[in-house]
């Protein structure tokens, strides 16, 4: 048993491995197809949904879920669960408004700050889980009441309001290069480069083992520890991006921006095919998973459902990833136990 | 440094157990000082009977959640599944239901949507972290599709009084009854029969556990849906004590109710806790945020002291553990491996 999980870290079987992407390449594939089909629908009844001006709101609105996805997904594919990120999102939009309504740092300076605020928290995460040798599950449960306490207690009552942010700091959410919204180019440049990184550097060979098979990669002499540190800290720096991004795409925040956010988020992954037991998933699935809530939203709205059900699609999409996720990983152990006794 | 010297036959972990129930004890006693230099008022009865009250819903809950928790699964749908109990019950209320029918209805719906996560925890086996995640989202969502954004509270004063009022002659809220009753109940299952045996065995070793006869996904199953109906049971007292039925009713409550079990000396790998630790906890818990009221500070912002203690109740029993096998390595001896302590525990425990 140990002997074939070492085996499979190390170095898949081509046929195993072309199976796997067959299965990966679907969930991508089948998601784009539900929004097709989802986008005819959606159409018939309300016609405004396939216009340009509606998807590339969409698209604007779902990159910010897109790159806070994008760290998620890195932990998750460690085995781990950050429910922190909404928290992060939340006190670094606060932070960048209020230093920008203050005077006190300059536009560039602030977003900076802000990347740097939400790394420091994801680098506060991974010191508590991978050194500190706390479950993921109730640190970031912890630091998600933590940072959020802390953001009120910075804030207060206060709100900052769109009028008191420098001008033309919003402008990205609503500019574009040669058409295509700046967000959207942001969360397509990050994937593309995670997606590079994940694929041929050594720090994302060994992320995937670390979450496919604990035991194996601590024989194979992987540092674990820094990398579910590492995942984490980057899990962090990408909410410190969405977190500033939320403030240029809503520009009036306060100490509960982003409450609730975190869901999404995490559905957004397993939805985009990250598997929830570590080992497998790609940065652009958790991408499209955004994508694909986003479109849901929007959908629902124009069809006139009231927004309180998106809660409950977020809880039932979660379970039906997870639930197929496991279908699929219990087919793939049986198909392997069966070639190996063969 | 004497507690080392003693040899290893279990005495030590009942030593240590009983160290973290007097380091709680000692928090408790400071936490009561430094609330009594904040206020003459303080250290009234009627205060105590208002902090008290505060926290009950959190400590209703508590009590499922410890056996969960020991049984190496977590439940962190228990706060949607109070705010879904509240909007049913005001949706019912409001269309004219009357309360002997509708409290019986909601308590089934707790049990029910406690069922449906242990179906898919211990049948399906799937991870209850990540299930437990989904309903969370899935239950809340499906209170504010109930009632919306309104709320209900024109509820009568018979059904108040149940939150809000006290026993007769005394100043002891009546949900205080409601948590001492069931917190002598689970307490006497979990530490005097053989389900609480079962409990334990699973979260010690699951499979060793289903060899030996234990049944698994039944044991499990049960304490889900235990805990779907004593959340449910919780929102109803919720709703009754703030006299209002909401849809985000109990909001966030998962991590308080999450602290105080681990505070409780409760280990969130599952094996090992006890009821009266987490009875403890639940006092601790609530001085604490009295005081902190009495120290003007909000209650959004007492969530950074409430999230570092959920922290430090793991990371301490963890430090204490690797400290102890420093001191081990330094004698010469080898450090047990970390089952042993428990199963020391155990021997002790019988």
């Amino acid at each position: 048993m140990t002997d074939a999980s070492v085996a499979v870290a190390g170095a898949p079987s081509t046929t195993r491995r072309r199976w796997l992407t067959t299965i990966a390449r679907q969930r991508e594939l089948s998601l784009v197809a539900i929004m097709f089909v989802l986008g005819g629908l959606v159409s018939i009844s309300a016609p405004q949904f396939l216009t340009a001006s509606n998807l590339s709101q969409v698209a604007v609105l779902a990159s910010v879920t897109a790159l806070a996805a994008i760290g998620e997904a890195l932990v998750i594919i460690t085995r781990n669960v950050d429910l922190s990120v909404e928290a992060m999102i939340g006190l670094v939009a606060y932070v960048v408004a209020i230093s920008l309504e203050t005077h006190t740092l300059s536009a560039p300076v602030a977003i900076l700050v802000g990347l740097l605020i939400g790394l420091v928290l994801g680098m506060i995460n991974g010191f508590v889980i991978a050194v500190l040798r706390v479950p993921a599950i109730v640190a970031t449960l912890g630091t998600l009441s933590v940072f959020r306490g802390i953001d009120y207690f910075i804030a207060g009552s206060h709100q900052v309001g769109l009028a008191s942010l420098p001008d033309g700091f919003t402008d990205p959410a609503s500019g574009d290069i040669f058409g295509i919204p700046i967000f959207v180019v942001i969360a397509v440049v990050v994937v593309a480069i995670g997606m590079v990184i994940l694929r041929s550097s050594r720090f994302g060979r060994q992320l995937y083992a670390v979450g496919s098979n604990p035991e194996a990669a601590a024989i194979l002499g992987i540092p674990s520890k820094r990398v579910v540190f590492t995942a984490f800290a980057l899990c962090g720096l990408t909410a410190g991006a969405a977190g500033v991004m939320w403030v240029m795409e809503y520009g009036t925040i306060n100490g509960t921006a982003a409450t609730g956010a975190g869901l999404a988020i995490i559905a957004a992954v397993v939805v985009g095919g990250v598997n929830i037991f570590g080992g497998s998933g790609t940065l652009a699935g958790a991408a499209l998973g955004a994508l694909f809530l986003g479109f849901i939203a929007n959908a629902l709205i124009l069809v006139g459902l009231s927004q309180f059900w998106l809660q409950a699609i977020y809880g039932a999409v979660i379970l039906a990833a997870v639930a197929t996720d496991a279908l699929i990983l219990r087919r793939i152990q049986r198909a392997t136990s069966r070639r190996a006794s063969r | 440094m004497t507690a080392v010297a003693v040899p290893r036959s279990g005495t030590f972990a009942w030593q240590r157990l009983i160290r973290w129930e007097s380091l709680l004890v000692i928090a408790l006693l400071a936490l009561i000082a430094i609330g009594n230099s904040l206020s003459p008022f303080f250290l009234t009865a009627g205060n105590f009977a208002n902090l008290i009250a505060a926290l009950m819903e959190v400590a209703i809950m508590a009590l499922p959640m410890t056996l969960i928790i020991v049984a190496g699964e977590i439940d962190l749908s228990v706060e949607s599944m109070a705010g879904l109990a509240s909007s049913i019950l005001g949706f019912l209320w409001g269309a004219g239901v009357p309360l002997t029918i509708a409290i019986p209805i909601v308590l089934l719906v707790g049990a029910l949507g406690g069922l449906f996560n242990g179906l898919l925890v211990a049948r399906a086996r799937l991870p209850s972290l990540v299930v437990t995640l989904g309903t969370l989202a899935l239950f809340r969502g499906l209170a504010l599709i109930v009632l919306g954004p309104r709320g209900v509270s024109d509820f009568p004063a018979g059904f108040t009084e149940l939150g809000f009022g006290h026993v007769p002659g005394t100043l002891i809220p009546w949900p205080f009854v409601v948590f001492v009753g069931l917190a002598i109940l689970l307490g006497i299952v979990l530490h005097r029969t053989w389900i609480g045996r079962q409990v334990y065995a699973i979260g010690r070793n699951q499979g060793a556990a289903r060899f030996s006869g234990v049944r698994v996904t039944r044991v499990k199953i049960g304490l889900f849906m235990l805990s779907g109906l004593v959340a449910s049971l919780a929102g109803i007292i919720l709703t009754s004590r703030l006299s209002s039925a909401r849809a985000d009713a109990a909001q966030g409550m998962t991590l308080t109710v999450v602290t105080v079990v681990l505070l409780g000396g409760v280990n969130i790998f599952g094996g090992s806790g006890s009821i009266p630790g987490v009875a403890l906890a639940v006092l601790v818990v609530a001085v604490m945020q009295n005081a902190l009221r009495l120290a003007s500070v909000t209650v959004e912002v007492q969530s950074i002291a409430l999230g570092l203690l959920l922290i430090l109740s793991v990371v301490i029993p963890n430090s204490a553990h690797q400290a102890k096998s420093a001191i081990d390595r330094v004698r010469g001896g080898r450090p047990p491996p970390a089952g042993s302590v428990r199963r020391g525990e155990e021997a002790q425990a019988r």
